[in-house]
This record gives structure tokens, sequence and C-alpha cells, in this order.
């Protein structure tokens, strides 16, 4: 992600995770987002808490690895992710 | 001084400014010409004496979060291949044919640091001020003068942007609550000084109109003892808001949400008030000798978005007024500059004269390319812009020969400028951070800045000058 100041926007095989822990809620990444998918914590849709849960617990094995560029792309997705129909579009 | 002239060399690069913009195009540049198997020095410069630029003295103390982005540039300047050096005036210490000597190419991250003009009669009555001025004065900025007049029971800030509510917190906030941040003692002393009752900001379009980002402005309804207030006159329910809104963006519905909750908020009957005002175009600052009020043209929306006046006068009195309308870059020497705009002419980065002809070996990126919009997020895909251009330029297997690396050094010192570098930053750095662990108060302060220059520049270079 270029617009990301800390480069803390994961890239997974279908979706993209947003770090909780090392972003800085800047707000650069909602307005360039192509469908609108990110949200403020507090401000996700009710009908998005799945995908919610799914960008924290994405991490929880990786930790903090301080930065997108270290990992590249991430061959694995969260499971909810993984479970979903082919064409659809999961925001981080 | 000496020049080498060797044939063929690495690519030598000057950065001018170090700020957001110029620390991304730095580590941009870097990474594309390692990743190529090239070579490239580069030399980041800045007129003031620690990096960071508006990250430094921009963003609002109580936004320790957001200035967490330093760590971030804080290691891509700790790599070792982008050499920081402070306190170095591009038009003043150095000149372009300076740069034109020591460097193949030539990139201005200068950003913009003043207030943009606002054209009403009165806005230069005393007790009206830019918020440019303010924010330097809050955020210690080494050229800023350290006494700021906090007088006024009634405030008015104009402008509905990110840097109205900056402002407009600052001003209303509780001194107690910014205790923990990183502000410099007089500053604090001042604030606390204060006998604000109330901070009205207005906006001259509608609700659906601001341009704030949605934290930015929720965070006012969390203020401790500070009530929001908005008023229902002020939310257009005509069919071109309605058609408007219903098409706008995410961040637009989440901002009209939070608005439209303050309107049925009760007031807790905190000791200070936030007033937000929309639809209210500035007339005039008015007053005898001082300000004493500011009159306001009621405006209605109109179906493209904007407004058109209602001929319906609003007068407020308040005892200082603020701007806070947009910022605005300056000219630099010797390099074109588009007066209407506030930038440097280019097209995707690269430099161009009044023809639009590129002019080689130059280039500009961030606010000072753009202009002063946008977050510090969206100097990086600007900064990637601009290397991509200046890397089509460029030969990277070898370029002519420039006199070597330190010779820019040598020259600053036989031009007897006391120029800072990294690790004269690093040493600035644990010093503001020992104050911080030193500080008194009751409450953790990771940091607290050291404001005079010439302080900054003597721990860095660490002469032994007496603190103030
Ligand atoms: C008050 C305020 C608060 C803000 N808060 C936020 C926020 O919370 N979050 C966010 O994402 N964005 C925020 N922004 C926006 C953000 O600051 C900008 O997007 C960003 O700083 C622009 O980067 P820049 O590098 O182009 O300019 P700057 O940050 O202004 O850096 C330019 C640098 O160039 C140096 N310079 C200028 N002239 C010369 C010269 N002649 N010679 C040598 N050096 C020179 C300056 O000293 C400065 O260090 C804020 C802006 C303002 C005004
Ligand atoms: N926390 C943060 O994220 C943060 C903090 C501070 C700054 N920033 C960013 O830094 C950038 C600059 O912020 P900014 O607030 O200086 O600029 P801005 O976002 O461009 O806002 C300028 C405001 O001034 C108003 N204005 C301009 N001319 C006026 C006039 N003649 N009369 C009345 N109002 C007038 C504009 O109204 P119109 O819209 O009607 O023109 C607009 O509301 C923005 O991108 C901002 O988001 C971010
Ligand atoms: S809000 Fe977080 S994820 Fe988005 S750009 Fe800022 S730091 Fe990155």
């Amino acid at each position: 992600m270029d617009e990301c100041p800390v480069d803390c926007i994961y890239e997974g095989d279908r979706s993209l995770y947003i770090h909780p822990d090392e972003c800085v809620d800047c707000g650069a990444c909602e307005p360039v987002c192509p469908v609108e998918a990110i949200y403020y914590e507090d401000d996700v849709p009710e009908q998005w808490a799945e995908y919610y849960k799914a960008n924290v617990e994405f991490f929880d094995d990786l930790g903090s690895p301080g930065g997108a560029a270290r990992t590249g792309v991430l061959a694995f997705d969260h499971p909810i992710i993984s479970a979903l129909p082919p064409q659809v579009v999961a925001g981080a | 001084m000496t020049r080498t002239p060797t044939a063929h060399q690495p690519l030598r690069v000057a950065i001018i400014g170090a700020g957001p913009a110029g620390i991304y195009a730095g580590n941009i540049l870097a990474r594309a010409v390692q990743d190529a198997g090239g070579e490239v020095g580069i030399d980041l410069f800045d007129s003031l004496p620690a990096p960071y630029g508006l990250i430094r003295y921009g963003v609002a103390p109580d936004h320790p979060r957001i200035k967490g982005i330093v760590n971030s540039l804080h290691e891509m300047l700790d790599a070792g291949t982008i050499r920081f050096i402070g306190n170095v005036d591009y038009g003043t210490d150095l000149d372009l044919a300076d740069l034109r000597a020591h460097y193949h190419a030539v990139i201005f991250a200068t950003g913009a640091i003043r207030d943009a003009v606002l054209g009403v009669p009165g806005i230069d009555l005393p007790g009206s001020h830019g918020a440019a001025d303010f924010v330097s004065w809050f955020d210690g900025h080494p050229d800023a003068p350290r006494e700021w007049p906090l007088d006024a029971t009634d405030i008015a800030v104009i402008g509905n942007g990110n840097v109205a509510l900056d402002v407009a917190r600052m001003l209303a906030k509780h001194p107690v609550d910014l205790l923990p941040t990183d502000i410099p003692a007089n500053v604090h002393a001042g604030l606390a000084g204060s006998p604000v009752t109330d901070v009205h900001v207005f906006g001259r379009r509608g609700p659906a109109q601001v341009k704030f980002t949605p934290i930015e402005l929720r965070e006012l309804g969390d203020i401790p003892n500070v009530d929001v207030l908005v008023y229902g006159e002020d939310f257009p329910r005509d069919e071109h808001s309605e058609r408007l809104l219903a098409a706008s963006n995410n961040q637009v519905k989440v901002m009209t949400r939070t608005l439209n909750g303050w309107l049925t908020r009760e007031p807790t009957g905190a000791p200070r008030r936030l007033h937000l005002h929309f639809l209210h175009s500035p007339v005039e600052v008015y007053g005898a000798g001082r300000v004493e009020g500011v009159r306001f043209e009621r405006t209605e929306p109109t179906a493209d978005g904007g407004v058109r006046g209602t001929g319906e006068i609003l007068d407020y009195s308040v005892q200082a007024v603020y701007r806070a309308v947009g910022y605005r870059g300056t000219a630099l020497a010797r390099v074109p500059f588009d007066e209407a705009r506030g930038v440097i002419p280019n097209d995707g980065g690269r430099v161009v004269d009044a023809q639009g002809a590129p002019l080689p070996g130059l280039y500009a990126t961030g606010w000072i390319k753009r202009g002063p919009v946008g977050l510090i997020g969206h100097t990086k895909s600007d900064a990637l812009e601009t290397v991509t251009k200046l890397l089509e330029d460029f030969d990277l297997t070898g370029q002519p020969g420039r006199p070597e690396e330190d010779a820019i050094l040598a020259l600053l010192d036989e031009r007897g400028i006391r120029f800072t570098t990294w690790s004269g930053w690093l040493a600035v750095d644990a010093h503001e951070r020992a104050l911080g662990e030193a500080d008194p108060s009751p409450v953790t302060r990771e940091r607290v800045k050291v404001v005079p220059r010439d302080e900054q520049v003597g721990i860095a270079r660490a002469e032994s000058l007496v603190s103030s």
C-alpha cells in the first residue's frame, strides 16, 4: 500500500490486513481504498464484524513484523477469508 | 573546494526538506536503486536543526499516535544510505549553483509553512491570528515567538479543515489534559493562563462539505469538560443537500452521523464550550483598534456542492480570531514558482519552466509539489511518483563526476554554517526524552521539546551550551 505511512497493511493471498498495533489511525488509507472497505474500528458496520475479527486474528501468529515490505505477500489468509466464495472482496 | 571529476560515479541526489515527503522520497529512491543493483548517495537538507517537518512542528502535541510515524521515518534515516544535514537553508546557505556542482539531481520537498490569506476587512486587527503561527507556537517551532496572547474568553476559528479542529481543540482543552504531551513549559504556562470559555468554529459550506477527517471530528466529543454544540439551523435539509449526502463517501457519512449525534446531545454544563457553525461565510473582522467580533453572511447550498450568500448578516462578539483557511508554499531562489497555487510547477514531479519544459535534474515532491492538502501518508505515494520520474531520467550505471561526498560539508564549514547531522539529532532526541523522564509533573512524559535553535544546534554539535 503506497499510502500507509507506517507500511502496516499486509497482503495475504486474497485479502489485505491492517496491523491493529502498528496502525497509527492516520486515515490516509480510507479515501484511497477502491472498494471503501476500510473503517476505523468503532465504525465497522455490523455485518462486517467477522472481517474485523479476521483482520485482528490474522496477526496472532505473525506478531509485529514492523512493515509489510519485510514480509512481502503472504501466501495464506485467515480461515474466515479462505472460506469465502472466490469472487467476494474482503476488506481489511 | 577540491574537485575530483571522475568520469563515472554513483548517482548523487540532494533532497531539500526533511519532512515526510523528503524522507519518503529518499527511502524510495535508495531502495529502488539498491534493488536495481546500483548505488546512490543521498543528502537530505533541512533549514531546521531537526528532521520530520510538520510531524514535529505541525501535528498537534495531543496526537502522539500520529507522531508515531516518526518511528518509521527514524528507521529510514538510521539505515545509513540517507545523510541528514540540518540547519542549512536552501537559498541562504546553499544555492542552486552549489547543488548543481555537487549533485546530479535535486528534489525539492520544502512543504508549506505559512498561512493562506483570508481577504476580508479587519483581518490584520490585533487579536486576529493565522493558524500556522499559533501551531508553530504550541509545537515549539524555533523561529516562532515564545509568547502567545491568550486573553480572550470568546474565540472564532474560521475554516472547516483539520487544522481548524487542531486549533480549536488546543484552545478549548483544559491545560491539565495537555500535560502528558511534549509541549514546552512556556506553552503549558501560556495555555494555563487562558480565560477562554467559548470557541466557535465556522465553515462557509454545510456539514456535509467539511474537510475534516472522521476521527479528528469525533475526538472533539471526547475532550474532558468541554461541551460540543451544533445548531439545527446550520443543517440544511433541502433536496441538493440530501442528494449530495446520499452520493457521498463513507467518511462524509460517518462524519454526518457524528454531527447529527451532537444535535440531540444535552450539554453537560461544562465550563468550556466548542461550537461548530456551518453555512457562515466570513465578511469582516470588526473592532475599534482590536478584534471585537466577526461578521458572517449566512449561505445556502447550491446544486453543485457550493454555496451562495443569502444576504442575512450574523455577528459574533469575540476577542480573538484564528484563520485556518489553508497553508501556502513559499517560493525558492532560482526555482520556478506558481504564484497562483503556491507550488513549484511540475509534471508528475519534474520541475518545469513557464513554458512547461522540464528543467533537467530538478524535481519536487510533497506539499510544495501538490499544494498544502493531504495527509502524511499521501506524501509517500506522491514521493513514489517523483522518484519514478527521476529514475527514468538517469542512467544508474554511472554519472559524470562530482566532488567527493564530504566536499559539501567542507563547503558548509567554509561558510561558517553550523550544520547538524543524524548523530546530532540522535543526541537532541535523547536529550528531549531525558527531559521528559526528569519532568516533575505527576504524569508520564515521553518527551519535552527543546525549542531554541541555538540550544538544539548546541546539543547536536555537542557544544557545551547551558540549557535555558
Ligand atoms: C497543523 C498541521 C497538522 C497536521 N496534522 C496532521 C496529522 O495529524 N496527520 C496527518 O496525516 N497529516 C497532518 N498534517 C499534514 C502533514 O503535515 C503534511 O501532509 C505533510 O507534513 C507534508 O509533508 P512535506 O514533507 O511536503 O512538508 P513539511 O512537513 O512541511 O516538510 C518540509 C520541510 O522542508 C523544510 N524546508 C522548507 N524550506 C526550506 C529551505 N529553503 N531549505 C531547507 N529546508 C527547507 C522545512 O523546514 C520542513 O522541515 C498536518 C498539517 C498541518 C499544517
Ligand atoms: N489530524 C489530521 O489528520 C490532520 C490535522 C491537520 C491537518 N491535516 C491535513 O492537512 C491538510 C491541510 O489542512 P487545512 O485545514 O489547512 O486545509 P483544508 O483541509 O484545505 O481546509 C481549509 C478550510 O478552509 C476553508 N476556507 C478556505 N478559504 C476560505 C475562505 N475564504 N473563507 C472561509 N473558509 C475558507 C475551506 O473551505 P472550503 O472547503 O469551502 O474551501 C476549508 O474548510 C489537510 O489535508 C488536512 O487533512 C490533517
Ligand atoms: S490508518 Fe492505519 S492502515 Fe491506514 S494508512 Fe494510516 S496507519 Fe496505515
